[in-house]
């Protein structure tokens, strides 16, 4: 009887729609839920079946669920957790993705007002929200049609919203949504559209209207996420090699052809080179990442947040990615944020590494970590003025000739790291930019005045204890300048590393650290590469003053001659200036000279520095 | 408004190693972690503190990690509604449902339909949604308006209030205040009197009997405060 009674009810529903108001069929609604915990499910199941997910709904079936979702809204204060279970489980499995804006709008609003009628129901309805951020599998591929994009317009633009109207009714939502959706982060094995579409999200919530409170979790969680997938490109490289193309021409490896003979020896060498990273899944993700935040920071810089996000970025630096092990790609985040802003978050991030370096309080391993940061950003960043640049090693030189001072004992690598770290990032900088403070009278004052004789020349030793390949470049040109000369010859031979430099950088070989070497990550490196001091743009102290002009026609060719002339002028073998210079490592040679000094493409075209 | 109340402390805080350098920056963070939450044993939502080291020296845990114990004398500034209070919030939406409103700028607070009194009925003018009193036309709650409520409940966890407007003292706090205290006949509007004088009256000898019991009350609060 009562099945009967029920089906006549639907018929007559369907058929008066018209005639039944708002108002009745919320009293239906609100009676059916009334009578679950009475014993009576019909009308309440029947409801249920409304919100069941359709593949190909028809126009009335869309109709029937818009008019139900409707009619719920209004009675959302009868609406109990447990007795109806069901048909909150029901609409938290629709996805506004399949749907049209009608369904949409009224499935929101429903959403909005449970959240708002009852704390308990507020962390749920959250979650049905984050979990529209990403779209059923089978629409993925949906995504670069035009339709698909204004789905994905349509519904990204209404959760936004609904989220913003649910912290204006519940204030403290906005605190209870970070953690929802720092949970639902894809992880780093998710398809890459999966995670880029969910930091897109993240990224908006950032940068929205609740952006004050549930910013400062997306960024770090961001991070986090990045060097999750950073770490998890495969780093099998034998290491030699990376200290013998500190010096490379790093990036024009781009250009060769992929079938090159020599890269064979390379790949199996396991050395980390662009080609290898085609192809690779992981490096791709994060790569999309990465450019996702680039273009984000760019957004906050048009919008005056800059300086805001750089702070929380600069913490959560100091946090995760200062000490990863080995982190590849993911500081480059810094270096962009710094370059947007070169005034004053460029010199910020200086300082800061500067401090955590001198501050006794940090552990050894943060401030060696901190100082290798440093010596590679000051020394690849285009847009640090040299002022900048003279002011902070002028610190760290009188960091290290303190040092000296209370320390008068012989060379001891392990006991004395962090003295070996500082010296080894003083003498990095100078190899970049010796020539360029050189240039300018009153910095070459400066310079000429720190005591890095009385550093250098200390019983500590340290250019028997760093890096023999920074070292001996290092030397090269401090001779050239006329800046001091060692009595004693220091001929490493070509020699990559030492065990003494082995030693002081210990287990993590921080000796060997340099964060700031050009991104092989392709799409990132397309933002970062008209920042970025590249080692063939850069004039050393020994380099011919004869070409002066810059920017005429083959770039790479005046470099080449520059750097022939002045070998042939020093009667220098050209095999060792090959190697010096390690345009090409060195095991590539036997091929004879197919690898040319590397054409630099046009748009990296270096400004003088 | 009922429901905050001032509270003093004593307490020891306990600050990692690590932030042996900076113990006052330490301690105050510890408490922020307090904020907006409820505590069962200060029984309410701490609002906002003041502290004030008693000592110098700290002691020492001993331990695997040597935290230092603090001592300190604190104020918290506390919310705790019960049931039955008066609280003040502002309107934020109004549905044929229940009215929503936001309580001191963090908690939100909704006052269902059924407890709403006959009094109120729900209008939608001019795409405003609004209740107005029966039998004040100038007794309008709408978006935006500040009105008093009674706490039917509270719960704890996400901070949200339960009201009801049952009592005549609850309702539009811009109407209470102006009608309780009395207002001068020549204010009100002559199509009104037209309309219900008798009621009126009554309804003003009503609120004339419970001003003088109202506003020591009142005062008393004030001055607590």
């Amino acid at each position: 009887m009562g099945r009967e009674l029920t089906s006549d009810k639907v018929e007559l529903h369907e058929m008066e729609n018209d005639d039944f108001s708002d108002l009745e069929l919320i009293y239906h609604v609100r009676d059916a839920l009334i009578s679950v915990p009475l014993g009576n499910r019909d009308n309440y199941d029947e409801l249920v079946g409304h919100l069941h997910p359709m593949q190909r709904p028809t126009a009335d079936q869309v109709a029937l669920l818009v008019t139900t979702l409707k009619a719920l809204s209004g009675a959302v204060s009868y609406i109990d957790i447990v007795h109806h279970e069901a048909l909150i489980y029901a609409v938290s499995r629709l996805s506004m993705w399949n749907y049209g804006t009608d369904v949409m709008d009224a499935l929101l609003e429903l959403i909005i007002s449970l959240a708002a009628s009852n704390g308990k129901y507020v962390d749920m309805c959250l979650d049905m929200l984050v979990r529209n951020f990403v779209p059923p599998s089978y629409f993925m591929k949906m995504l670069k049609q035009p339709c698909g994009i204004t789905r994905k317009c349509e519904v990204l633009s209404r959760v936004h919203a609904a989220l913003k109207d649910i912290s204006d009714l519940v204030p403290l939502a906005p605190m209870r949504l970070s953690p929802i959706v720092v949970q639902r982060m894809p992880n780093v094995f998710s398809k890459e559209h999966e995670i880029v579409i969910f930091v897109e999200n993240m990224l908006r919530l950032e940068s929205g209207a609740i952006g004050e409170i549930v910013g400062v979790t997306m960024l770090p969680a961001l991070v986090d996420r990045m060097i999750e997938l950073d770490v998890e490109i495969g780093w099998d490289g034998n290491l030699q090699d990376e200290a013998k193309d500190i010096f490379d021409m790093e990036l024009e490896d781009v250009a060769e052809p992929v079938d090159d003979h020599d890269n064979d020896d390379m790949l199996s060498k396991g050395s980390l080179r662009r080609k290898c990273l085609q192809g690779n899944l992981v490096a791709e993700k994060l790569d999309s990442l990465m450019v996702l935040t680039f273009e984000h920071l760019e957004s906050c810089q048009s919008s005056g947040r800059l300086a805001q996000v750089f702070d929380v970025l600069l913490t959560s630096f100091q946090k995760t990615v200062l000490n990863a092990y080995k982190s590849k790609f993911t500081q480059f985040v810094m270096f962009y944020a710094c370059a947007l802003d070169p005034g004053e978050c460029a010199v910020k991030f200086a300082m800061e590494l500067a401090d955590m370096f001198i501050c006794k309080v940090n552990p050894p391993i943060t401030r060696m970590s901190a100082v290798a940061y440093l010596a590679s950003y000051l020394s690849r960043a285009k847009f640090l003025s040299a002022a900048v640049v003279t002011s902070i090693l002028q610190r760290l030189v009188n960091w290290c000739y303190e040092y000296t001072m209370l320390h008068d004992v012989d060379m001891n690598p392990l006991a004395h790291q962090v003295f070996y770290s500082g010296c080894q990032a003083i003498m990095y900088m100078l190899c970049f930019r010796m020539r360029s403070l050189m240039d300018v009278p009153r910095l070459k004052l400066q310079l000429l005045n720190m005591p890095l004789e009385p550093i250098l020349k200390h019983r500590l030793s340290p250019l028997t204890v760093c890096l023999p390949t920074v070292v001996e470049e290092f030397l090269r040109q401090a001779k050239a300048a006329r800046h001091f000369t060692t009595s004693e010859s220091f001929v490493f031979n070509d020699v990559l590393e030492s065990d003494l430099s082995r030693a002081f950088g210990g287990m993590d070989r921080l000796d060997m650290f340099f964060p700031f070497d050009p991104c092989l990550l392709k799409k990132s490196d397309g933002y970062i590469h008209k920042y970025f001091i590249y080692w063939s743009m850069v004039r050393t102290t020994y380099d011919s003053d004869d070409v002066s002009d810059e920017g005429s026609g083959s770039e790479s060719e005046n470099e080449e001659a520059m750097m022939m002339g002045s070998y042939a002028e020093k009667d220098l073998d050209i095999e060792s200036v090959l190697n010096r210079m390690s345009i090409t490592p060195k095991n590539s040679l036997k091929f004879g000279n197919e690898r040319m000094p590397s054409r630099i493409r046009p748009s990296t075209s270096p400004e003088s520095l | 408004m009922e429901g905050l109340k001032v509270s003093d402390a004593n307490l020891v805080v306990y600050v990692h190693p690590s932030k042996s350098n900076k113990v006052p920056q330490a301690v105050l963070n510890e408490l922020s972690t307090l904020l907006f939450t409820f505590s069962e044993i200060f029984d309410g939502v701490m609002l906002a503190y003041d502290v004030n080291f008693l000592e110098k020296c700290a002691k020492i845990l001993s331990g695997v990690h040597p935290y230092l114990g603090v001592k300190l004398k604190a104020t918290f500034l506390l919310f705790s509604p019960k049931p039955n209070m008066l609280l003040e919030g502002k309107v934020v939406k109004i549905t044929q449902d229940s009215i929503h409103a936001i309580v001191l700028g963090f908690s939100s607070a909704i006052i269902a339909d059924k407890d709403i009194r006959e009094e109120f009925t729900y209008r939608n003018k001019h795409g405003q949604d609004r209740y107005t009193s029966r039998l004040h036309k100038r007794h309008v709650i709408k978006v935006g308006s500040m009105i008093r409520f009674e706490v039917k409940s509270f719960d704890e966890e996400i901070l949200h209030v339960f009201g009801s407007l049952k009592p005549d003292a609850t309702g539009s706090i811009h109407w209470l205040d102006r009608n309780l205290e009395g207002v001068p006949q020549s204010d009100r509007s002559a199509k009104k009197k037209r309309e219900n004088e008798g009621e009126l009256q009554i309804v003003e000898q009503n609120a004339m009997v419970e001003e003088p019991m109202k506003k020591p009350k009142k005062q008393r609060i004030k001055e607590e405060s």
